[in-house]
């Protein structure tokens, strides 16, 4: 007995000594890029073979929150730092945080109908007034009049939105405070809202688990949850009238224009565009990068891989839904990884 | 017999079947955990669940291998901090405080029993990680560690009293000191209860997930050394059960069949160590 | 481990005293060595309380005694208040104890009363191994098991039956406070079952010996005479399960609907301190929003130990009753 004791200590000693070789940064922060970004450090890993990059999908709320306090090398989030977070972290550390845009993403509205299997066209008065609470029923004229090829039963809606501090959840009710007054004035946009109805699910996983076990719900997650768990979700009406379906060409266009027009700390919103195509709820996602590293090492691993990750990298993106980052904002970038110390 | 005394036959005969129904539908429940969890995590468990590190989101295959050692060493981190607290502790307890500090030491300790695992894990983060400025293995361990005192202080404490008078007596007869009676004799003779106690402690945090939230965090590689964040397989039963991919439920049904198997092992085994028998007086 | 016995020797008077000296040194520092990990106990308890404390400062110094009573968590605009979550709390330990008391106060009956001691040690092992069984499992099966259930049967049925009571209105979500107070009520049934079991077990047989003499049955010296007896232990049992509902953490969050509301239908999803805490604490941006989420962590605390130390009075009670002393 003592000697299986003794021999299961010093195993465990050996696992934890033995990997103490390899190079490990921690990151955590948005579920809405965690299916590009786990790939993403999987190949990078394969290709270089001592250096792991931990990245915890936790919500964008948590990983501004966790870099921040210094308990994470870097972050990510799909709800850009406003000044008062970023004048936070300069207050904490002396040295400001870098936006750096990875992927382009899109917030669909996705659903659970019975007997419903088509792709419903959503105005954003029916996105707002179910978000609202203000249309409870399926076939409510507002959603019904958009689908009318489609029979819609008369069940209670049931809205999922995030338990979390989440940057989908920051763009969805970006979107929503555009196109709606009632709700920029009764809700507002953030991470986490004060939502008027609905269930609570973690991470853009728990809402899509929630929405696919309960029938009748709705909710807004990232393109790829929908797609990979084969979910329906709908098409949303743009600021030109027409609506349109999530996919690489519809969120390209809706980053076309701020494209051109990029800032220099890359924080934008890319919601409500112009643009015939463009599809409306589309989003950037960043890592949130600390200008200065004290460990060379990590600033190195971080620069090579971003590095990577505008070239290399960006080829991974369509296969899991997310479009590539428009040539210009590489270029920016590129120019301005220098920044990092 | 009166009608009276007939119907009052009847009702005591129903009321007591339907307090074995009440035993039984309490007991089945049990049965009827272990079974789904065999089932489900049966099927699911194979070599690679055991062998090989998570898979990028979406993508089948892959296990959890980190969580498992992970796991391992938190505990391993909690016993090294809870069981000699208690156990010490436990000794200045019985042997040789007096009632006035005793009372404050239980109490503090049925205090820290009573906290709820959430609120230990502020605490863990607001002592270990924020200042260390990572999440650490050592973090979560401190946590579950916290958690282990109390359930060994009071429980070695009780068996340590449970040792009879007579067999100290002798020993300070024979000139052993305090210190030496204690080492030589209390405690062997109490060993069994205290061996109990600390598998149960070890098996009562084995399956704590919240305190790990905040301080070990999850990693999805092999944790290094102690002062990095690690995997679990409580917190990855929460991360995939409630997500959305079957493969991912698979493996918490797996993981959930490890881990209960664990601690139902280890609380059997507790059991069955001391009810071979308290303070075997030795010759 | 041979039992070595140390034999003094026979010194002359002022060897014996140096020996003697060393003999109480080395009790001393065997004394003084563990007297610091008792009371190591002792401080990380005032750490931990005053951890809370300092923690939640600024929230308490801001919303004082109104934290209580609004019912708003708004992070934007960093309003918060405790109430959905207070109300969810003990909403889900409510129900939960509806179930689980009358089930657990029979099982105990008949493991005292009826059963006999090897069947009742052998079920008594089985239920001791129920509340081994960590949160996170039953999470998991509360999120599989019950909550499908709960939506596609139960949650319809009862809204088919007694829908026109306030009680079980509004949508059949899954998920929710019915829902998490059943999981609960599996959880807290063990420690209700094997604290009472021990108080009628030291009920004095006199008690029920003069009952039956008396002509009752079986069921009326036990739910008469016997149970009123261990009433006060079988209060505390009650007051443990409590507490151990209300802190409870994974299970409940997997199954509630993460929401803050405050409804009085069982089927609403709502929110409860500890599932509250365990979302939002990783990412609480701002002193102010972490400080509340401390201060709800510091009202748990001090509910649970309200009710732990109200248990442990109750339980001594009646164990000091049950133990013979004569009453005139």
């Amino acid at each position: 007995m003592k000697r299986i004791a003794g021999i299961f200590l010093v195993a465990l000693v050996v696992a934890s000594v033995a990997s103490a070789q390899a190079l490990l940064i921690n990151g955590a922060g948005a579920t809405f890029p965690n299916p590009i970004y786990s790939k993403w450090f999987d190949e990078y890993h394969k290709n270089n073979g001592n250096i792991q990059i931990n990245y915890q999908s936790v919500g964008s709320g948590a990983g501004i929150k966790q870099v921040t306090d210094g308990t994470v090398d870097f972050g990510a989030s799909d709800g850009p730092m406003n000044d008062e977070q970023l004048k936070a972290f300069q207050e904490k550390h002396g040295f400001g945080i870098l936006h750096f845009p990875t992927v382009l993403g899109a917030v669909v509205p996705m659903y659970n109908i019975p007997g419903v299997t088509a792709a419903l066209d959503f105005t954003p008065e029916a996105l707002a007034g179910i978000f609202l609470g203000k249309i409870t029923k399926w076939n409510d004229p507002a959603i019904a009049g958009a689908n009318k090829g489609v029979n819609l039963p008369g069940n209670d809606i049931v809205v999922v939105h995030r338990s979390d501090g989440s940057g989908t959840t920051y763009v969805w009710t970006d979107y929503l405070s555009k196109v709606s007054e009632e709700w920029k004035n009764k809700v507002g946009k953030g991470t986490s809202v004060n939502w008027p109805v609905g269930l609570g699910g973690k991470g853009n996983e728990g809402v899509t688990g929630q929405i696919k076990n309960a029938p009748n719900s709705i909710g807004y997650v990232e393109l790829i949850y929908a797609v990979s768990n084969n979910i329906p979700y709908g098409n949303v009406k743009n600021s030109s009238g027409s609506f349109i379906k999530a996919d690489l060409a519809s969120v390209s266009e809706a980053a076309a224009a701020a494209a051109k027009t990029m800032p220099d700390d890359f924080r934008v919103s890319i919601t409500d565009p112009a643009g015939k195509k463009a599809y409306p709820i589309a989003s950037f996602t960043w890592l949130l990068i600390p200008a200065k590293f004290s460990d060379a090492a990590k600033r190195d691993t971080m620069k090579g891989f971003l590095n990577w990750m505008l070239a290399d990298g960006q080829n991974y993106a369509e296969q899991l839904s997310y479009a590539k980052l428009p040539k210009e904002v590489i270029a920016k970038e590129k120019k301005a990884l220098s920044s990092i110390q | 017999m009166s009608p009276r005394l007939r119907w009052r036959k009847f009702v005591s005969g129903f009321m007591l079947a339907m307090t074995g129904v009440c035993a039984l539908v309490a007991v089945s429940v049990l049965f009827f955990i272990l079974g789904y969890l065999v089932y489900h995590g049966g099927t699911s468990i194979n070599w690679s669940f055991f062998t090989k590190l998570p898979t990028p989101v979406g993508e089948t295959g892959g296990g959890m291998a980190n969580a498992i050692v992970g796991s391992a060493k938190l505990l391993l981190a909690a016993s090294l901090l809870g069981v000699p607290i208690g156990f010490l502790g436990a000794i200045y307890l019985a042997e040789f405080s007096g009632s006035k500090v005793a009372f404050v030491v239980r109490y503090a300790a049925d205090l820290l029993n009573g906290v709820p695992s959430i609120v230990i894990g502020i605490f863990a983060y607001s002592l270990v990680v924020l200042p260390f400025k990572h999440f650490s293995t050592l973090a979560g361990g401190f946590a579950l560690g916290l958690m282990m005192v109390p359930i060994t202080l009071r429980s070695t404490e009780e068996f340590l009293l449970a040792v009879p008078r007579a067999l100290r007596e002798a020993a300070m007869a024979l000139g052993a000191s305090k210190w030496k009676t204690i080492v030589t004799v209390i405690v062997p003779a109490a060993y069994r209860g205290i061996l109990t106690a600390v598998l149960l402690a070890f098996a009562r945090v084995a399956g704590e997930t919240a305190p790990l939230l905040f301080t070990a965090f999850g990693n999805r590689y092999w944790s290094p050394g102690w002062n990095q964040p690690t995997a679990s397989l409580p917190v990855m039963i929460f991360t995939y059960a409630v997500a959305p991919y079957e493969d991912w439920h698979r493996q918490a049904w797996a993981a959930g069949l490890v881990l209960l198997g664990l601690i139902l092992v280890i609380n059997i085994v507790a059991r069955a160590i001391l009810a071979r028998g308290i303070a075997v007086p030795r010759a | 481990m041979a039992a070595t016995t140390s034999v003094p020797s026979a010194s002359p008077i002022s060897g014996s005293r140096s020996f003697v000296r060393r003999l109480r040194e080395g009790d001393e520092v065997a004394r003084l060595i563990t007297f610091l990990f008792a009371v190591s106990v002792v401080l990380v308890t005032l750490l931990l309380i005053f951890a809370l404390w300092q923690g939640s400062a600024l929230a308490r110094h801001k919303f004082g005694l109104q934290f209580f009573f609004t019912r708003v968590w708004d992070p934007i605009a960093e309003q918060f208040g405790a109430l959905p979550f207070i109300y969810g709390t003990l909403m889900t330990a409510t129900v939960s104890l509806v179930i689980a008391v009358p089930l657990g106060i029979g099982a105990a009956i008949f493991l005292a009363e009826l059963a006999s001691a090897r069947l009742s040690d052998a079920l008594e092992f089985f239920i001791d191994l129920l509340a081994a069984v960590p949160s996170v499992i039953y999470g998991l099966l509360g999120v599989f098991i019950v909550v499908p259930l709960m939506r596609d049967y139960v949650q319809p049925g009862l809204k088919a039956t007694l829908g026109f009571l306030p009680l079980f209105s509004g949508p059949a979500y899954g998920v929710g406070f019915l829902t998490a107070g059943i999981v609960l009520a599996i959880m807290v049934i063990p420690y209700i079952i094997s604290v009472s079991r021990e108080v009628l077990m030291s009920v004095p047989r006199d008690q029920r010996e003069a009952a039956l003499g008396l002509g009752s049955t079986r069921w009326e010296s036990t739910w008469k005479v016997v149970v009123p007896f261990a009433r006060t232990g079988i209060m505390g049992s009650i007051f443990l399960a409590l507490a151990r509902a209300l802190g409870e953490t994974m299970a409940v969050t997997m199954v509630i609907g993460n929401t803050p509301t405050i409804s009085a239908s069982l089927f609403s999803p709502g929110y409860t301190i500890a599932a509250v805490i365990a979302n939002e604490f990783t990412e609480a941006t701002g002193d102010l929003y972490l400080q509340a989420l401390v201060e709800l962590g510091l009202v748990l605390f001090l509910l649970t130990f309200l009710l732990n130390g109200l248990a442990r009075l109750l339980i001594v009670i009646t164990s000091q009753r049950g133990s013979g002393t004569a009453h005139a």
